[in-house]
């Protein structure tokens, strides 16, 4: 699951979690719960990132684990002792803001030096390792400009280096990307990665950015609704959804609605609302006569599979190209909805393609996983 | 090759002089006749406001300064003396003076052909109270003596002498001398509780008579006291203010801005209501029985009053500076520096605090100006000892009616204000204040 981390120190055989949620719960007013049960155990040297859409509990359960927000009930451990009665600063936990909070009025040293001050080290110490955290950053030359001065990227990574200066074990990360355009983000976001290799700090990250999620995390925590509905490797979130709320929020993905018929442990006979005959893999709790959701990502469906071949196939209709250079994008309508996207990857000699043409979609039964149903 | 060149980059000058606009006119004229219609469109707009400024504030602060030193009720209805002086200028004590210390016949005849024609005037008043300034019972001199200017002959000296034997008297010589020209520091002078000797040397004026200075340092330390007052009391509440809901944070506004929204005279005089010795707050007081009847508090009309009464009044125009400074920082800062290792108080001295301070010197130097003028809350509720210098300023406006003297102390406040902006521009820069 863990196979970022060094291989010395597989991180979910260690007999202690760093970090762990149990029965967390938040709520602001009384009435309604923003986080329900949480339960979470985070190694050391893990990336975790919680990832979901806004209002999921995701921010909330870093800010209680930071300890800005008190938990309504239940505990946080950090090593093994209880933090809810901790104060934040004596928590020694690294924190990174969305818009990074760099003390506007201190320059880039005087703000990698705060954490150092206010932990009275010497001064010689303290000059030492600002200089080695802005070489880190590859910063070594903007320790005496001021955060405005600086550009979104560059804050970032003050911001970045500040939250590791005093050398915590634990760092969170509130959507720090969240303010810079795509490709600066792209490129922070292997920066960030590198620096938790080299370091072997534990991070949690939170964002609702899937593709930053997919490709930072060791682990993803997707939240909705303040439940974690899936928590695993970015390979198996992606492949293996476990419910159709996971499979909607992590990339891109085709919906079939329709009805088991017959359940053979692993796999099923699904029958689609148009008629269509499936199978696919069970993973919806139910046996016969369970509405179902099914689930296909675009990039696994063939169009117009050779005969012959170990596929599920239905018959649908191009509606729509998209040019998308690398790929092309076909919107077709199949068994009954309009919006089943295929990719097509764009290499030569592919077939010519048309709106309006008949074709034949199809996919490996592996490939489809029969969820809790979505109403359309 | 050439056309080749200015074909692909026709931007590129081919020579080095200026750039000019399509059509060869310099680039800067074509700029600036096609932005003229918008200039003076905008300067239109900004006419009847400029206009209004200069009406209302340039003209009135440069009339009064001008006023500061200029007098010219002596030198305009005593001409003949006036001109005796201007030509006689050795004529000093010690030298050119007769031996009784007095000018010689030919000023007198020009004093008695000025009194004769301040008695065709009226003018023997006016006259008279501008010495009167510098030496008092002067005025009657001059009435008493004009009403019998008609009967005055030769010789001019002896026959004035005749009529007040104060025209005896050398330093009235002395400050009629001064008095006679036009243009003159004195008033300063006056305001800054110094005077001419009878040789003309500056000097303090004796202790006991000495007004205007220690008005002006009682009110500087009021309005300090006040600015200081009025942050202590406005900062939890700007803090407050920036931190609640917004549904919150407006009824606390609507407290805060309520005085603005009541009559300046009602607030005053419901603080007399609440504060004065026979008032609810030492009523209250004896009616507990922590202060005896006849050990009532004053806390009405002396320093107190005004302080009390002065720091309500200007409290708003300290929070509104703050609040607006403390709602464009953000949480964040405070958590961060949390995150980090600081302490709650390290957090609010090194983070927060620093990133208020342009709310603090807005609301503090608007709160000290506000309050180095202030007049009418002073006026109701200071008593003798919490008048500011402002209330003196309308003393000579319009019970003593020496309005030079007035216009020397509200410049000399001008100066003082102009003197704090620029310490406050030098030590804070003016850039980074933020009213709300």
């Amino acid at each position: 699951m863990t196979g970022h981390a060094a291989p010395d120190a597989a991180p979910h055989a260690a007999p202690e979690p760093m970090v762990r949620f149990k029965n967390v719960q938040k709520s602001y007013d009384g009435e309604t719960l923003v986080v329900k049960d949480l339960n979470v155990d985070i190694a050391s040297g893990e990336f975790l990132t919680m990832l979901g859409p806004s209002g999921s509990g995701k921010t909330t359960s870093l800010m209680m684990l930071a300890g800005f927000e008190p938990a309504t009930h239940g505990e946080i451990i950090l090593n093994g002792q209880s933090i809810n009665d901790v104060p934040p600063h004596k928590r020694g936990i690294g924190m990174v803001f969305q818009n990074y909070a760099l003390f506007p009025h201190m320059t880039v040293s005087e703000n990698l030096a705060f954490p150092l001050q206010v932990r009275k080290m010497s001064k010689a110490d303290t000059e030492a390792k600002v200089k080695r955290a802005l070489e880190m950053v590859e910063l070594p030359e903007f320790g005496s400009r001021r955060p405005a001065q600086l550009s979104g990227g560059q804050q970032q990574r003050v911001a970045v280096a500040r939250a590791l200066v005093f050398e915590p074990e634990l760092v969170l990360m509130d959507e720090p990307l969240g303010a810079l355009d795509k490709q600066l983000r792209e490129q922070m976001q292997y920066e960030i990665k590198h620096i938790h290799e080299s370091l072997g700090v534990t991070v949690v990250y939170v964002t609702h950015d899937q593709s930053e999620a997919l490709t930072m995390s060791d682990r993803i925590a997707v939240f909705n609704d303040g439940v974690i509905q899936q928590l695993s490797s970015p390979d198996t979130l992606y492949e293996k959804p476990d419910n159709s709320f996971v499979a909607q929020f992590i990339g891109e993905n085709n919906r079939l609605n329709g009805t088991i018929t017959e359940s053979r442990g692993q796999t099923c006979s699904v029958k689609l609302d148009n008629g269509e005959q499936v199978v696919a893999d069970h993973v919806v709790a139910g046996g016969e006569g369970t509405r179902t959701t099914l689930s296909i990502r675009p990039e696994r469906i063939e169009l117009d599979p050779p005969a012959g071949s170990q596929v599920v196939t239905i018959d649908g209709k191009i509606e729509e190209l998209i040019y998308l250079g690398d790929h092309i994008r076909v919107r077709m309508s199949v068994a009954g909805t309009d919006e089943f996207v295929v990719k097509v990857r764009n290499h030569t000699g592919r077939k010519s393609l048309e709106a309006g043409q008949q074709a034949t979609v199809g996919w490996d039964p592996a490939d489809c996983r029969a969820l809790d149903a979505l109403a359309d | 090759m050439s056309t080749v060149a200015s074909d692909t980059s026709p931007s590129l000058p081919v020579d080095s002089g200026p750039i000019t606009a399509a059509d060869g006119t310099p680039l800067h004229v074509a700029l600036q006749r096609a932005t003229r219609k918008a200039r003076i469109r905008a300067f239109l707009l900004v006419a009847p406001l400029l206009a209004f400024v200069i009406l209302t504030f340039v003209a009135p602060i440069g009339q009064m300064l001008w006023r500061s030193v200029e007098n010219d009720s002596f030198s305009a209805n005593m001409p003949a003396l006036t001109a005796w002086f201007k030509a006689n200028e050795a004529v000093q004590p010690g030298a050119g003076l007769d031996s009784d210390g007095l000018p010689g016949e030919d000023a007198f005849a020009a004093l008695a052909a000025d009194l004769a024609g301040a008695r065709e005037n009226r003018t023997a008043g006016v006259v008279g109270t501008r010495v009167n300034y510098d030496l008092s019972g002067s005025r009657s001199l001059f009435t008493k003596s004009a009403r019998r200017a008609n009967r005055l002959e030769a010789p001019y000296k002896a026959a004035l002498l005749d009529v007040d034997e104060d025209w005896g008297n050398p330093e009235l010589w002395g400050v009629m001398r001064r008095s006679s020209s036009t243009y003159s520091a004195g008033f300063y002078l006056a305001a800054l509780d110094m005077q001419y000797d009878a040789q003309g040397n500056v000097e303090s004026v004796p202790d006991n008579r000495r007004i205007y200075v220690p008005l002006f340092v009682r009110t500087l330390w009021l309005s300090a006291l006040i600015s200081v007052l009025c942050l202590v009391l406005a900062y939890p509440i700007a803090h407050l203010l920036a931190r609640l809901p917004l549904r919150y944070s407006n009824i606390l506004m609507i407290f805060v801005l309520l005085p603005f929204w009541t009559s300046l005279l009602v607030r005053t005089t419901s603080w007399m209501v609440l504060m004065q010795s026979q008032g609810v707050v030492n009523d209250l007081l004896v009616a507990m029985g922590i202060v005896s009847d006849d050990g009532r508090i004053q806390m009405m009309y002396n320093q107190i009053g005004t302080l009390i009464a002065m720091t309500h009044i200007l409290l708003p125009f300290m929070v509104l500076p703050l609040y607006s400074v403390m709602k464009t920082i953000p949480h964040d800062y405070v958590r961060a520096a949390r995150s980090l290792g600081a302490t709650p108080s390290t957090a609010f001295w090194k983070v927060y605090f620093p990133q208020t301070v342009p709310g603090i010197g807005a609301g503090v130097l608007l709160v000290f100006i506000l309050a180095v003028g202030y007049y009418i809350t002073p006026a109701l509720v200071g008593g003798s000892s919490g008048q500011l210098i402002s209330n003196l300023i309308a003393f000579h406006m319009q019970k003593s009616l020496n309005w030079s003297l007035a216009a020397a102390l509200a410049s000399l406040l001008l100066f003082g204000v102009i003197l704090l902006y620029w310490l406050y521009d030098r030590l804070i820069g003016i850039d980074n204040m933020k009213f709300g």
